[in-house]
């Protein structure tokens, strides 16, 4: 398939008083057409940074792109002039954040806010924005659209108001939307409706989606694909089977045994020992390594390269390596590795 | 609406009531008459004088006449002024100083929230550190410093504007540049503050993901919200420039309100102390009223439920 998006080699790094924080340390992925992909990890580990980077909506300030190319449409972004990115932002790659409490301008009705960008990338009147808006909120779900869309955001639930975002972020049929952890603040029934009304949006207008999030039971429901970020690098990627029934790297296994199970014979919910690195000095070999209990000396002096499983499965672990000693996965992803492939 | 308007417009005149009251039994406290500074009367004339007033009589029968009078419309007249009715004597002088005031809070407040959204949009560059530092000023020196220089350097020494009095709109300048400067610091510095907090918002960064220009954001989207807190401090603050700044009426020879209202109370000119008092109490209540419409129309989450039909 075709790629729409292709991150190559991106480093970011914010400056602080303390100095320069490498956030994004050597980003490589691609999006293709249509697809899920899903970027997981912990807090801290780049994700929300890569995709702020994608839109160019880092703080301008203290931010900045060291180098790689993000290449859209022929465009690399990362050049791009603030008026040139103006007219992709909304109309050609859209963004739905976290907490829809505060995503919306609660001095402005919701109707004006779907309008916002129809009026300013498709040229629409006024009448024709306000009719469109009305069709989105219908599509995504929002009964009584016709009073609704006179109103403001306040006066709409949580749930509600992720669904008004979701509206406005496809208003103008966006090639690409990325979903910042769009679930996280809502409750778990709410969760589950605006996963399935993305999935359902997606087939229905054919956009590729990038999904960040740390919840795994989110990943295995919406994506296509897979790139686990740790310390500002993609550590492994590969298709939602390839890692979940097939992971290569530790630290894939232990985001995978700390998910909590219905029939967990464990006792104690696994969580993996130590934090994560400080990105103020990274670490010179394999920022894992230090919490990794199958580190060998060569994890603590030089980075693991890409090393390829399959044609679409990569995972950048010595372990991977010819010479390295075989090791088996940990029981408890061996036991939800096969649970996985029961509820296949 | 018109439900909640109805009862605040009773509640206003309730207010109105319960000062006009404390004043007057206050009033009654104060020692002296208001014929002390007067030639000294004898005693015989002094008495035929309180007759004239209702002076003599006993002070809740002087208070029950007041009130019925006040209800009727009725100030009183003037001690002072060889009976001049205090209604007449208030009204031309309300004029100057309602224009003055006015004038400088408009002035003020569009130059100070134009300063803010400088700065805010500018954050530590040369233009916030500037938009600042007349802040500063502005709270720190007092108007009638800025007044004198104003006089001293534009009109004695370049001879733009008139020094003194009252005759027309170029005598209005000076005094009102010397009283915005107060207005001007405190909305920079509130507009400064809220704009920095509003464009840190998510619904901003939602707004930039859509693709909103630099100054679509700034007017569109964070305006409106950085007001709403702005419109607190600007009520009571407009009501004290419109009901008269003492000094600096008296370096521009302004025949205003402020002046008057202090040479009433040192010769004890009740009716007139009376008079003034009920006057800006009641424009402090419709202000009142005013900023609590105008949060309505500023920010929905406070319009009131009857509005939504």
């Amino acid at each position: 398939m075709e790629n729409i998006l292709e991150v190559k080699d991106l480093n970011i790094s914010f400056h602080t008083f303390a100095g320069e924080v490498q956030a994004i340390r050597g980003v490589n992925f691609e999006l293709k057409k249509g697809e899920t992909l899903a970027i997981v990890g912990e807090s801290g580990s780049g994700k929300s940074v890569t995709t702020k980077a994608i839109m160019r909506l880092l703080p301008p300030g203290n931010s900045e792109i060291k180098q790689g190319q993000i290449l859209f449409d022929g465009k690399d972004l990362s050049k791009l002039t603030d008026r040139q990115m103006q007219k992709i932002r909304g109309k050609d790659i859209s963004m739905i954040f976290q907490d829809p409490m505060t995503s919306l301008n609660p001095t402005m009705t919701v109707g004006k806010q779907i309008m916002e960008p129809l009026i300013k990338h498709q040229n629409m009147s006024k009448a024709a924005a306000s009719e469109r808006a009305l069709q989105l909120l219908k599509l995504v779900g929002i009964p009584k659209p016709e009073l609704r869309i006179k109103q403001y955001p306040h006066q709409f639930s949580g749930g509600m108001r992720q669904r008004v975002v979701i509206a406005i972020a496809l208003a103008c049929n966006p090639k690409i939307l990325i979903a910042d952890e769009p679930t996280t603040a809502l409750d778990v029934t709410i969760q589950a409706q605006i996963l399935e009304l993305m999935k359902d949006l997606q087939n229905k207008i054919d956009t590729s989606i990038i999904f960040i999030t740390h919840d795994l039971g989110v990943v295995a429901n919406v994506a296509d694909r897979v790139a686990v970020m740790y310390g500002g690098k993609i550590v492994e990627v590969g298709t939602v089977d390839e890692v979940f029934y097939n992971p290569q790297h530790p630290y894939t296994w232990g985001l995978i045994s700390s998910m909590p199970s219905l029939d967990a014979k464990e006792e104690e919910l696994y969580a993996i020992p130590g934090t994560p690195p400080n990105l103020l000095h990274p670490p010179k070999g394999d920022a894992f390594a230090p919490r990794n209990e199958y580190a060998m000396q060569i994890d603590l002096e030089e980075q693991p390269p890409m090393f390829k499983v399959s044609d679409t499965h990569y995972a950048a672990t010595w372990l991977l390596h010819p010479d390295a000693p075989k090791v088996e996965p940990p029981a408890a992803v061996k036991s939800r590795m096969r649970k996985f492939m029961g509820a296949k | 609406m018109g439900k909640y308007l109805a009862k605040r417009i009773l509640f206003m005149f309730l207010t109105l009531f319960i000062i006009a009251s404390i004043t007057f039994f206050l009033m009654k406290i104060i020692p002296g008459t208001p014929f002390a500074s007067a030639a000294k009367l004898p005693p015989a004339q002094l008495e035929i004088m309180k007759a004239k007033y209702g002076l003599d009589q006993p002070v809740p029968v002087q208070y029950a006449k007041y009130i019925g009078n006040l209800l009727q419309g009725d100030l009183g007249i003037s001690f002072q002024f060889n009976n001049t009715p205090v209604s007449d004597l208030m009204f031309k002088r309300l004029g100057p100083s309602m224009q003055l005031g006015a004038q400088a809070m408009v002035f003020g407040t569009i130059i100070g929230v134009l300063l803010g959204i400088f700065a805010a949009l500018r954050q530590n560059t040369w233009v916030d550190y500037s938009a600042t530092f007349i802040a500063v000023l502005g709270k720190a020196v007092p108007n009638f410093v800025f007044a004198g220089l104003l006089q001293y350097f534009i009109a004695v020494k370049l001879g733009w504007f008139p020094v003194l009095f009252w005759k027309g709109f170029e005598y209005t300048i000076l005094p009102t540049i010397a009283l915005s400067i107060f207005p001007i610091a405190i909305s920079a510095r509130f507009m400064r503050t809220e704009m920095i907090d509003v464009l840190g918002s998510d619904y901003i960064l939602l707004a930039k993901a859509k693709g909103a220009s630099f100054f679509e954001i700034a007017i569109k989207h964070a305006l409106r919200n950085a007001l709403i807190p702005l419109v607190t401090v600007l009520g009571p603050l407009a009501i004290s420039l419109m009901t008269g700044s003492l000094v600096v009426e008296k370096i521009f020879a302004i025949p205003g309100l402020g002046e008057q209202f202090v040479k009433s109370i040192t010769v004890n000119d009740y009716p007139v102390i009376m008079g003034t008092t009920i006057l800006f109490a009641a424009l402090f209540v419709v202000i009142i009223l005013v900023v609590d419409i105008l949060y309505g129309i500023i920010d929905p989450r406070i319009r009131l439920s009857g509005g939504k039909k």
